[in-house]
């Protein structure tokens, strides 16, 4: 996609200001959280199991090398092939490769989150090869040519009335007086319409959730099966996963989904958890002829050993945006990459730049929230004061805030000054609202006064009083 | 001098820059509550704040300027306690991760951070106060600043005190626990995106149908007061310092005398 992230606030403003998105993103707050919580609640050892989960990974990562090679010769033993690619545009151009080789006119997707990172479906179509979402979001936004705006609900800025009148306009061989009014007849219908693609489609690719050392399989959780007739009827398989999806056993895979399904969306499992390994042997009932995986790195691997680490923890789970007061405000496009929410304020920079994406890590209230329910216990605030920081020392931030910044300092750093200022400024700005007790407008606070009125100081400072009750005080004891 | 006031913690209070800008009766209450609690207030006339402006901007050298005056300012008391969860999360969950490689002051913040509290939780989890004096006729709301509740584990606390107000009534807001969207420079950096998170607190607020609002941390009240006054509401709104400390006979926080 297009990375609009520096015009975040042009996008935030649009996105307030659209009624439909406003009440589509009243949905995210009151489906995710209440599911979420009654999950927890009911499972005593979450928590426990959150620290299980984040010791694995930081395992695993602390180890990335050795568990990749491990997995690679396992899925080369089962027949797969593993392909490394460093960058998108690698990884692109062996996808296309792969492809080609099997001739392939359509592909069937399913739902994966680094196949729109690395821009996928765009290219392959510019390569006269057509991409067919079956994931009932992924497959809504493909019609509508948008990208997700959320990572496990791609659609969920999308009112079930868009909907309607997407499937009534594209669906047009279809009888336009049948009843779509329920979401089931929404899904029914793209059930029916992707059966006949999925015959027709000669590669399928899908993401991973996990891809496990152990024994070189590959895992995708789903609740709509899509991904299994994806994976399972194409001729040719792809999978297609980022280098840190890496887990060491069947058993720690294990652990991590019993955090994963209960963060997302409040299930203790997804629906279906599929395991493959290798291509159809012989005896299978079914099965693809070949299986490939794609490793792709694009930027993980430079997050090694920084500060940015733990982020490499993410199972994308989503809970950090379903629980974020920002993106409740704006949603996921606005972010204007393919990662929103917290962990896109996080991820982003890494992926495309800081200077592009500089406003992510700024626009958070640090209310901690997204910590507070991350299932991998990732900090994202810390990490957002990270980019902070490197912005700052980068001098990458505007002017005014800067030096707004470091005139309060200055004053901050030396009490007597400190003292001296607050003395003099805060009783005459106390005189200036006049009794009332606030301001409508003030100069230099348009930001705050343009939403909301400004409490105003109300005398001497809580120093001066007490330096004159001290004095008061001792000149009685004397 | 009696053995009584030899035993008196002596506590160090940190008075946070709003509150000392624009609302001593919270420094005061605060005095009060820590003195009735059996405490020996001081206030040390070099601090000025806890520099959180800078540290999440990104300024780590003015950040760790700050932090050291604040630690030279404070450090001989048994206790240093703030009227605000953001503050005191500050002081003692953020100091010791500014000196990362610098033993000797990194080992100063330690001590300091480890003796750094919030008021309210104070007063309950460290001078196991259990009630207080003060009355207060009508019905309160209580948010849950953001810091306080999930840096420092404040919210029964202040629930629980507030019970003990005489004439009081506590109305549930619905997420009470959810950020107010002030979030220091982020209300004047994003004012629309803040402007739209306290749009929806101000709404949990009136629904609760309580007469004052009231809150741990003079920033997110300051935000909250802001937009009720702007929506034309009535509803008072104060720190939870002024009602347990019964100081809440002068105007209300932006109401003024006229
Ligand atoms: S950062 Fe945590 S909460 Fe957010 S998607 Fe990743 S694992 Fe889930």
């Amino acid at each position: 996609m297009q990375i609009t992230s520096p015009a975040f606030k042009e996008n935030a403003r649009a996105a307030l200001a659209d009624a439909q998105l406003q009440k589509a993103l009243g949905n995210v707050r009151e489906g995710f959280i209440d599911k979420r919580q009654r999950a927890v609640d009911a499972l005593p050892e979450f928590d426990a199991l959150r620290d299980s989960a984040r010791s694995i990974k930081d395992h695993a990562l602390a180890h990335l090398d050795l568990y990749l090679e491990a997995y690679e010769k396992k899925v080369t033993e089962a027949g797969g092939h593993v392909h490394w690619a460093e960058t998108g545009a690698d990884a692109r151009a062996i996808i296309l490769e792969i492809c080609r080789a099997a001739g392939a006119r359509t592909v069937t997707k399913g739902k994966s989150m680094i196949t729109e990172e690395i821009e996928l479906n765009h290219f392959l179509e510019k390569e006269g090869i057509r991409p067919v979402e079956t994931d009932l979001g992924e497959y809504i936004i493909q019609l509508r040519r948008e990208s997700p705006s959320h990572i496990i609900a791609p659609a969920v800025h999308l009112t079930k009335e868009q909907v309607e009148a997407d499937f009534r306009r594209m669906h047009d061989h279809l009888p336009f007086a049948r009843d779509l009014s329920e979401p089931e007849s929404l899904l029914n219908e793209a059930r029916r319409v992707l059966r006949a693609q999925y015959f027709m489609a000669d590669v399928g690719i899908t993401g991973a959730n996990f891809l496990v050392a152990e024994t070189g399989s590959s895992v995708i959780v789903t609740n709509e099966g899509n991904g299994d007739l994806t994976q399972i009827l194409p001729r040719v398989h792809v999978v297609v996963a980022s280098i840190e999806k890496i887990v060491p056993t069947l058993e720690d895979m294990g652990q991590i989904l019993r955090v994963l399904a209960r963060s997302a969306t409040g299930q203790d499992m997804s629906v279906y958890t599929t395991v493959s390994t290798g291509p159809r042997r012989p005896g299978d009932p079914d099965g693809p002829d070949e299986y490939h995986v794609v490793l792709v790195d694009n930027g993980r691997s430079a997050m090694l050993g920084t500060e940015f680490q733990d982020m490499l923890r993410c199972i994308r789970c989503g809970a950090c945006m379903n629980h974020c007061p920002v993106y409740h405000a704006v949603g996921g496009h606005a972010y204007g990459s393919v990662y929103p929410g917290p962990m896109g304020a996080v991820l982003t920079p890494s992926l495309v730049g800081v200077d592009k994406a500089g406003h992510l890590p700024n626009a958070s209230t640090f209310c901690g929230r997204c910590e507070a329910v991350c299932p991998m216990r990732i900090p994202l605030p810390k990490m957002m004061r990270h980019w902070r920081e490197r912005e700052f020392s980068r001098g990458l931030n505007p002017a005014t805030q800067r030096y707004g910044l470091r005139a309060w300092a200055l004053f901050a750093r030396h009490p007597r000054l400190y003292r001296l200022a607050t003395a003099i400024a805060i009783p005459a700005l106390s005189l200036f609202s006049a009794g009332k007790g606030r301001f409508r407008h003030l100069p230099l606070a348009g930001g705050w006064t343009k939403h909301r009125d400004m409490p105003a100081p109300e005398g001497r400072t809580f120093m001066q009083q007490w330096r004159d009750r001290d004095a008061l005080k001792q000149g009685g004891q004397a | 001098m009696t053995e009584d006031m030899m035993k008196k913690p002596r506590v160090g209070l940190f008075v946070t820059c709003l509150v000392d800008l624009f609302r001593p009766a919270v420094g005061f209450a605060s005095v009060k509550l820590l003195e009735e609690a059996g405490c020996e207030v001081e206030v040390p006339m070099a601090q000025t704040c806890c520099g959180q402006p800078a540290y999440n901007s990104g300024d780590r050298a003015d950040t760790i300027a700050i932090a050291k005056n604040t630690i030279e300012s404070f450090e001989e008391y048994d206790y240093i306690v703030a009227p605000s969860g953001s503050c005191a999360g500050m002081l003692r969950k953020h100091y010791p991760g500014l000196f990362k490689g610098d033993a000797h002051w990194e080992a100063r913040a330690a001590a300091f951070s480890a003796k750094v509290h919030e008021l309210v939780s104070f007063l309950v989890d460290v001078m196991g106060v259990d009630r207080v004096t003060a009355a207060h006729s009508g019905s309160v709301t209580y948010h849950d600043s953001c810091s306080g509740l999930r840096e420092l584990g404040i919210r029964e606390q202040p629930r629980r005190l507030l019970a003990t107000v005489s004439g009081l009534k506590i109305k549930e807001m619905r997420d009470a626990d959810v950020c107010c969207g002030f979030g220091g420079t982020f209300c004047v950096k994003y004012p629309d995106i803040s402007n739209r998170i306290v749009e929806e607190k101000t709404a949990n607020i009136r629904a609760a149908g309580a007469d004052t609002l009231i809150a741990g941390d003079l920033g997110c009240l300051m935000n909250m007061a802001g937009k009720l006054q702007r929506e034309g509401s009535d509803i008072e709104v104060r720190h939870v310092a002024e009602v347990l400390a019964g100081m809440d006979d002068r105007p209300a926080i932006g109401r003024g005398q006229g």
